[in-house]
């Protein structure tokens, strides 16, 4: 069986839940306490899919805007970006469409994209409706969930899921071009276990000239 | 003097080697406590500007250990900046005040009014930019008289600093492209106002940078620095609170966690050889309760203790560092205003909570800092020393009454030559939230007469109401004293006496005497 690792970057506005999402999925817990992001935060994880293995290495970003700047130290190496938007707040959705437009600038390889509605506990508060997020996440090859870190009923994972997937897929697709993507083989995965992955921003581009982000995975929709 | 016995202040100053924690080796940089003070009043308006600096430690550093050629830094982004969402999640930081009427009106709501220290930042072209009790656009109208008054004095080729009315101080400081001001019904001085404004405006430029700050309003001055603020008054609101609870502040001084020499000097040099080969490294800093453990630096580098003092307030005030590792800009402001510095913030353990902080002035190093860190961890686990940082965070510190001196209530110990203090634990009366800051108020009062910069005083011995306070400044150290208020001056002496052979002879424990480096 193969392991691979990819890199993850969550990306969207400030306040939407991207650390909670994740805490959520690391921790299985809902965690109140947390504070803004302040530059970036990283995590790893691992994901047995049936085909294989999959380790991420994450990194959770900071919506405020003095970071903004940063944003492209962590989405140049990265294979799956996680577009987090708020449920409840439609302007944290507009802003997703111009991450879009700013990764197609600026990444040449081809690039996993999870779209991620998060707060869906907020059912009455709700301005984005699943129709128009859906549709949008096709129009840009997304696969779309929905998650609430609150009370999380299966959606967090199916996000980790996706991006666990998508990688595999794309591992598969394009052997030769992969920039960042680890494929290993089992045995040669332990002995390599532990050697040194690159920083966010030193690892140089092996440009695979696609713009085709997107994987071709179903949805894993919730219930 | 009744009692022949107790020996004047001089026969104690006179004993050799009574300054405690005093050490040639320090990794902080000593400051004088007006320093900020001094430098604001002899800065004229025109050599404001140009005084911000303009030589660049980071860039210095880059330059001196770049033999590799430079990676190329990140793209930047060639999109346009997104709009920030309509609907700016300004976090509210007025307490239940009765909010109605603050939504209408701040200067008609009583409470607000009340408040005793209230701080306010604008733009040099008046817009609001922050207000510690209220939502700072309800102020457009105050703000605009603020500025006015600012731009008058100006025009008369002066500068406003302070007015006085009853029981009121309004103070400004002008810094930059920034107007701060407080109006205080506090007791604390103008150069102690002046100062905490100073402390507001470096942490403005530690998330910001100095450089960014004068290049934003360069391109617009209208520019609204909310937006690239938001998320960060919570910082200013904490380092606000935080003063009032400090004294290390005012002090200019920071505290150490009480450890075994032995303990301490094990964890630096395990830092020391884990980290010893990753270039780039400027400083370790492990914080425990937000006292210092060990500081291990780069040789010719130190650290300027309001530098440390932001760090702290960052990391108390950032409950997210605790779960998981992070990388974060920070720019000190002393170190070198004009750049970030990146920092490898992460907590020891689930069961040792200890920050501790890499900061490098190289971007591309965080894995090597995040395997350094877990090195780290395992080695001081091995050697007991997490352990050793739990039981001290959990001790209760060690009060006056416990050291046998029954009439002491409380001390305030400053060691010059390492800009480190030790303050012993609170006892009655002063363990309410009201009487520790009055306590603290006392302090910084006895502090500014000490100072007074027309006419500085070496020893004050003052019988209050309810305490009598002592304060005493010698070349070595400063020490400010709350006793029983019926405490006889003879009695104060001895005991102060006394105190300053317990602090020699546990100096090793409280303050940190060499200053380890890569
Ligand atoms: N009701 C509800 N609230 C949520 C949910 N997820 C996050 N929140 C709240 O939204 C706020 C922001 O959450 P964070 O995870 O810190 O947001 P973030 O996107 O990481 O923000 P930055 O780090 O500043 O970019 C917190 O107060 C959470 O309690 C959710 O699923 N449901
Ligand atoms: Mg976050």
């Amino acid at each position: 069986m193969k392991t691979i690792e990819g890199k993850v970057v969550i990306l969207g506005a400030q306040g939407v839940g991207k650390t909670m999402v994740i805490c959520r999925y690391i921790t299985k817990m809902f965690n109140r306490r947390i504070s803004p992001t302040i530059g970036a935060a990283f995590y790893t994880c691992n994901i047995n899919l049936e085909r294989g293995k999959v380790k991420l290495q994450i990194w959770d970003t900071a919506g405020q805007e003095r970071f903004r700047s940063m944003a492209p130290m962590y989405y140049r190496n990265a294979n799956v970006a996680l577009l987090v938007f708020d449920l409840t707040k439609h302007s944290s959705f507009n802003e997703i469409k111009s991450w879009v437009m700013e990764l197609k600038r600026n990444v040449d390889k081809t690039m996993v994209l999870v779209l991620v509605g998060n707060k869906s506990d907020l059912v009455s508060q709700r301005t984005v409706d699943a129709e128009e997020a859906s549709q949008y996440a096709t129009s840009i090859g997304a696969s779309y969930h929905e998650t609430s870190a609150v009370c999380d009923d299966g959606g967090v994972e199916s996000v980790f899921v996706a991006a666990a997937a998508g990688l595999y897929d794309l591992s598969e697709e394009n052997h030769e071009h992969l920039n960042s993507l680890r494929i290993n083989d089992s045995i040669r995965s332990i002995l390599n276990s532990d050697d040194q992955p690159a920083s966010p921003s030193s690892e140089d581009c092996l440009a695979d000239r696609s713009i085709a982000h997107g994987i071709h995975e179903k949805p894993h929709m919730c219930c | 003097m009744a009692n022949p016995e107790a020996p004047g202040v001089d026969d104690v100053i006179a004993e050799p080697g009574i300054e405690p924690g005093a050490s040639a080796e320090t990794m902080l940089v000593t400051t004088d406590s007006f320093e900020e003070y001094e430098q604001e009043m002899s800065n004229s308006i025109d050599d404001r500007q140009m005084k911000e600096s303009t030589t660049s430690t980071i860039s210095e550093l880059q330059e001196d250990i770049r033999e590799a050629p430079p990676t190329p830094t990140a793209v930047s982004p060639t999109e346009p900046k997104p709009e920030p969402p309509d609907d700016l999640e300004l976090e509210d930081n007025t307490q239940q005040l009765s909010l109605n009427s603050l939504e209408i009106d701040p200067l008609r709501n009583t409470t607000w009014l009340a408040q005793r220290k209230h701080i306010f930042i604008l733009s040099q072209a008046g817009k609001p930019i922050y207000s510690r009790h209220s939502s700072e656009d309800k102020l457009v109208t105050l703000m605009g008289v603020m500025q006015a008054l600012v731009s008058f004095v100006q025009a008369g080729n002066d500068m406003i600093r302070s007015v006085h009315a009853g029981d009121t101080n309004f103070v400004f400081v002008v810094k930059g492209p920034l107007i701060l001001v407080t109006v205080s019904k506090t007791l604390e001085s103008v150069p102690q106002l002046v100062l905490q404004l100073t402390y507001v405006y470096n942490q403005i430029v530690s998330v910001l940078t100095q450089s960014q700050l004068t290049r934003v309003y360069e391109q617009r001055r209208n520019f609204d620095l909310r937006r690239l603020l938001t998320g960060s008054e919570r910082l200013i609101d904490h380092l606000l609170n935080f003063m009032d609870k400090e004294p290390a502040f005012f002090l200019g001084a920071i505290k150490c966690l009480p450890l075994l020499p032995s303990m301490r000097d094990a964890i630096s040099q395990t830092i020391v050889q884990t980290c010893g080969k990753i270039k780039n490294l400027v400083f370790a800093i492990l914080l425990a309760n937000n006292q210092l453990v060990t500081l291990v630096r780069m040789k010719k580098y130190f650290i300027h203790p309001a530098d440390l003092h932001l760090i702290q307030n960052l990391v108390a005030s950032s409950e997210s560092f605790k779960t998981v590792e992070s990388w974060t800009p920070i720019c000190l402001p002393k170190f070198d205003s004009n750049g970030f510095m990146h920092g490898h913030v992460s907590y020891l353990a689930e069961d040792c909570q200890a920050c501790l902080l890499l900061l490098t002035v190289d971007k591309d190093v965080f894995y090597s800092l995040s395997d350094a860190k877990q090195k780290i961890v395992e080695k001081l686990r091995r050697t007991n020393c997490l352990e050793a940082i739990n039981e001290s965070m959990n001790k209760a510190s060690i009060t006056t009454a416990e050291i046998g001196l029954p009439e002491m209530r409380h001390v305030l110990y400053k060691c010059k030559s390492t800009a480190q203090f030790w303050s012993p634990g609170f006892q009655p009366p002063y363990t309410t939230d009201e009487e520790i800051e009055r306590l603290l108020g006392l302090y910084q009062c006895l502090h500014h007469r000490l100072h007074a910069p027309n006419r500085p005083l070496k020893l004050i011995f003052q019988q209050l109401d309810k305490e009598t306070m002592l304060a005493w400044v010698t070349s070595g150290f400063e020490l400010y004293l709350t006793f029983e208020p019926l405490v006889t001056k003879p009695d104060a002496i001895n005991s102060v006496s006394k105190l300053l052979k317990w602090i020699k002879k546990e100096e090793e424990r409280l303050f940190i005497l060499n200053s380890p480096t890569f």
